[in-house]
C-alpha cells in the first residue's frame, strides 16, 4: 500500500489540506489503488501547502501547493509512483529550502505521524530521556548548561542556570511550566511542534522534571491555537497510556505528568510571571521580581518556566551530548534557532539554522524576498516588541548579541517582512496601540504611557508642533523603557524608536534630528 | 487591559439576579464540581462555561465564586481581564480577523475594512440577524500564510476579499 502524507497542521488546513486529503481518499480507490494517508505535521514550507508527499523507493516525493481539484489529474499523472510533472518538486529532502537547513529541534516535524510513538522512537525519540534516566539530576542540569542553550522565548537567559536554581531549592513540590503562549506576530514554531511533534515537548519537559525534581508540569497554550491544544492534549493522553507520563515514567522511579491549560486571549500572559498568575486562576498581572519563579513560582513553589522551544531542544542535547549542540552557533549563541519567515515573504516558513546566519540569507536566500515582488523596506524581528530594521542592516548575523548591537532583538525568532508600501509612522503608532490594548495595567508607565504614546504620535502625524511632540515622544519612550515592570512596556519603545531612527521620512520631517542621536 | 473592542464593558458590575432561582444553576454547579481538587481551576471553569453557554452569564458568577471560595469581585475581575470571555451571547458564528504585524504586511487593514463593510458592523459587533460576531485577534500563528482569519475556531490563510465573502455566505446559509 502506498503511503501518502497530507499535513494535519493548522496552517496547512487553513489552505485546504483537509479537502485535499478527502479528495485523495475518494479518488485513489476510484482508480483501484489503495493508499494509506498519514496526517503528518508541516515541513514548514508554507508556500507549498497543502504539500502532499508520496513515499517511493527513492524517498518521499513532494507535490504542492495541491488544490483539491488538482487531485484527479495528479493521480492520473502518476503521483502515486512519484512521477514528475506539474506541482512536483522531486525529493522533499532535496528541496533547497529544507536541504540547506540544520534541523535539530524540527528534525521530525513533518516527517513522522505526530501521534505515533513508534514513529517517534524510530526517528530517535526518547533517546534523550533514556540517557537522562541514567544520569544524576545534577548531571542532567550540567549537560544542559554546557550546551549553552538559552531561553528561546525571547530573553535568552541560560536554561541550565535556571534549572540549577530550581534543583538547588529544598525538596518539595516543584513545577515545570512550558510557555506556549506564542503571541508574537510572525511566530508559529511552537504551534508547529505541538501539532507536528508533540512527543518531543513531552520528552523535554519530562527530562526537566527529572532534572530538578518536579513531578508536575503544565503547558500553557494560547486559546488562539485550538487545534494545537487538541493535538497536544491527545499526545499527552497517548504518552500517559504508554507509561511515559505518570507515576513511573518509562518504568523508572520518577513520577511526572503534564496538564495542558488554555490561555484566554491575553498577550501579556506570555510574560512568565503573568503566565503563572493565569495558571493560578487569576488576572494575568505581572509579578514583581524578586522572588524569581525559580525560587517562588507557581503556587509559590520553585518552578522552571521555559519557552516551549527551549524544552524542545533538550532531548537532542541529552541524546547527542552538550558538545554536539554547542558545536552549532556563534559567540554566546549556541545551537540552532528555529526562525520563522513571515509577513510579506515569498517563501514564508520555518527555517532552523545555527546561530550566525545573516538576516539577508534568511530573508533573501530562504524567503526569496517579498511576496509582492516590491522592494523590501523594513523587517521586524522578534515580535511586536522588536525593532524595525531597514534593508541596510540585513547583513547582521542572527545572534543574540549581534542583533542587540544594532538595536534589535531575536525574541522568539519571528521575522516579519514589509515591502515599500508600509507606512512606518502607522507601525510606530500601532506599537503603542498594541501596548495599550495588551497592558496588564499593573504599572503606570505601560498602562498610561502607551495611551499617551498613541496620542503624541497622532499629534506628530497631524503636524502639530512636530519638534516638541517628537521630544515628548522620546521622553515617553525613556520612561517606558526604564520604569516599566516587564518587557511589554519596557520594549514597546523598540519598534517606535527604530521606526523614527531608520524611517524618519515617514514622520514627515527631515532625517537625523535629535531622536536618532539618542535612540537605543 | 486585554479586553479588546469593548472598552466600555461594564464587567458585570450590575448586581446579578439571585442565582438560587436560576434554572441553569444545577448545570453550572455540576460543571464547577467537575474541577473539584484542580488547583487554579478558574480559567478552565470559565472556558467550560463559555463552551457550554456561549458566554459567561452574570448569574453564574456567584456560583463560581462559591465553588472556588473566591469573592465575586475576583471572578468578575478575571472575566473582565481576558479578551476571550464574553458577558453577552455572541452571534451564531464568530469571525476573528488577525490584525497583527505579519497580517498588516499582507493587507489585513483593507481586509478588515472589507469585513466590516460587508457585515455592516463595527469591530466587536454582531450583525443584526445575529449570524456573525466579528472580533480583532492579534496573531493566529499562521504568519507565513498571512492574512489570516478564524471562523468558529477554524483557521483560514491567504485570505482575500473573495474568501471573506465566501465564508460570510457559508456562515449565513
Amino acid at each position: 500500500m502506498t503511503r501518502v502524507f497530507v499535513p494535519g497542521d493548522a496552517a496547512a488546513l487553513s489552505v485546504g489540506a483537509e479537502e485535499v486529503a478527502e479528495a485523495l481518499a475518494r479518488e485513489a480507490p476510484a482508480r483501484g489503488v489503495s493508499i494509506e494517508i498519514i496526517r503528518n505535521g508541516s515541513r514548514g514550507m508554507f508556500w507549498l501547502e497543502p504539500l502532499v508527499e508520496v513515499e517511493t523507493a527513492a524517498g518521499r516525493i513532494a507535490y504542492g501547493p495541491v488544490a483539491p481539484a488538482d487531485v484527479p489529474a495528479l493521480l492520473d499523472g502518476g503521483l502515486l509512483e512519484g512521477k514528475p510533472g506539474a506541482l512536483c518538486h522531486g525529493l522533499t529532502e532535496a528541496i533547497p529550502y529544507l536541504a540547506n537547513q540544520e534541523r535539530l529541534t524540527f528534525a521530525r516535524c513533518g516527517v513522522t505521524d505526530p501521534f505515533s510513538l513508534d514513529d517517534y522512537r524510530a526517528h530517535g525519540g526518547y533517546r534523550g530521556l533514556a540517557r537522562a534516566l541514567a544520569l544524576t539530576p545534577a548531571a542532567i542540569v550540567e549537560e544542559v548548561a554546557a550546551s549553552g542553550l538559552r531561553g528561546r522565548g525571547g530573553a535568552g537567559f541560560p536554561t541550565g542556570i535556571k534549572w540549577r536554581t530550581v534543583l538547588e531549592q529544598p525538596a518539595g513540590q516543584k513545577y515545570i511550566v512550558a510557555n506556549a503562549d506564542e503571541g508574537d506576530s510572525g511566530t508559529f514554531a511552537d504551534r508547529m511542534l505541538m501539532e507536528g511533534d508533540p512527543f518531543l515537548l513531552i520528552e523535554g519537559m519530562t527530562i526537566a522534571g527529572i532534572a530538578v525534581g518536579a513531578t508536575k508540569g503544565y503547558i500553557y497554550i494560547r486559546s488562539e491555537y485550538p487545534h494545537a491544544f487538541r493535538a497536544f492534549s491527545r499526545a499527552i493522553h497517548i504518552a500517559r497510556e504508554a507509561g511515559l507520563l505518570g507515576e513511573r515514567v518509562s518504568g523508572s522511579a520518577h513520577a511526572f505528568d503534564i496538564e495542558a491549560r488554555l490561555g484566554a486571549g491575553a498577550y501579556i500572559c506570555g510574560e512568565e510571571t503573568s503566565l503563572l498568575e493565569s495558571l493560578e486562576g487569576k488576572r494575568g498581572l505581572v509579578r514583581y521580581r524578586p522572588p524569581l519563579p525559580a525560587i517562588q513560582g507557581l503556587f509559590g513553589q520553585p518552578t522552571v518556566v521555559n519557552n516551549l522551544l527551549s524544552f524542545a531542544a533538550v532531548p537532542t542535547i541529552l541524546a547527542e551530548g552538550a558538545a554536539f549542540y554547542a558545536n552549532y552557533g556563534m559567540g554566546r549563541s549556541r545551537g540552532t534557532m528555529p526562525l520563522q519567515l513571515a509577513g510579506n515573504m515569498r517563501r514564508g516558513g520555518l527555517v532552523e539554522k545555527a546561530f550566525g546566519i545573516t538576516m539577508r540569507d534568511a530573508i533573501e536566500g530562504f524567503g526569496g524576498g517579498t511576496a509582492s515582488g516590491r522592494p523590501l523596506r523594513a523587517v521586524q524581528v522578534g515580535g511586536p516588541l522588536g525593532a524595525y530594521l531597514p534593508e541596510s542592516l540585513l547583513d547582521t548575523p542572527i545572534d543574540y548579541e549581534a542583533l542587540a548591537a544594532v538595536g534589535g532583538m531575536l525574541g522568539h525568532g519571528g521575522i516579519v517582512v514589509f515591502d515599500d508600501t508600509v507606512d512606518m509612522a502607522r507601525q510606530a503608532r500601532f506599537a503603542m496601540e498594541f501596548c495599550a490594548a495588551e497592558s496588564c495595567g499593573k504599572c503606570t508607565p505601560c498602562r498610561i504611557g502607551s495611551t499617551r504614546g498613541v496620542e503624541v504620535i497622532d499629534q506628530v502625524l497631524a503636524r502639530a508642533d512636530v519638534p516638541a511632540n517628537l521630544a515628548l515622544l522620546d521622553d515617553l519612550c525613556e520612561v517606558l523603557a526604564d520604569a516599566s515592570l516587564c518587557a511589554l512596556g519596557g520594549l514597546t519603545p523598540n519598534p517606535v524608536r527604530s521606526a523614527l531612527r531608520h524611517f524618519p521620512e515617514d514622520f514627515d520631517r527631515a532625517p537625523a534630528v535629535t531622536i536618532a542621536a539618542t535612540s537605543g | 487591559m486585554p479586553k479588546r473592542d469593548r472598552w466600555d464593558a461594564s464587567n458585570g458590575a450590575g448586581a446579578p439576579a439571585p442565582a438560587a432561582h436560576w434554572d441553569e444553576a444545577p448545570r453550572v454547579r455540576a460543571l464547577i464540581a467537575a474541577y473539584d481538587g484542580v488547583p487554579g481551576a478558574l480559567l478552565p471553569i470559565l472556558h467550560a462555561l463559555q463552551e457550554d453557554f456561549g458566554f459567561i452569564d452574570a448569574r453564574a458568577v456567584p456560583l463560581v465564586a462559591e465553588g472556588l471560595n473566591l469573592s465575586r469581585a475576583e471572578v468578575v475581575g478575571v472575566i473582565g481581564f481576558y479578551a476571550d470571555f464574553r458577558e453577552e451571547p455572541p452571534g451564531r458564528h464568530i469571525l476573528k480577523v488577525c490584525r497583527a504585524e505579519s497580517c498588516q504586511a499582507m493587507g489585513s487593514e483593507p481586509l478588515t475594512g472589507h469585513v466590516l463593510d460587508r457585515l455592516g458592523v463595527e469591530m466587536g459587533g454582531t450583525t443584526p440577524d445575529g449570524a456573525i460576531t466579528v472580533e480583532t485577534v492579534y496573531c493566529l500563528g499562521n504568519c507565513a500564510l498571512s492574512p489570516a482569519v478564524m471562523l468558529d475556531g477554524r483557521l483560514h490563510g491567504r485570505v482575500s476579499s473573495a474568501t471573506i465573502d465566501r465564508l460570510i455566505a457559508e456562515a449565513r446559509s
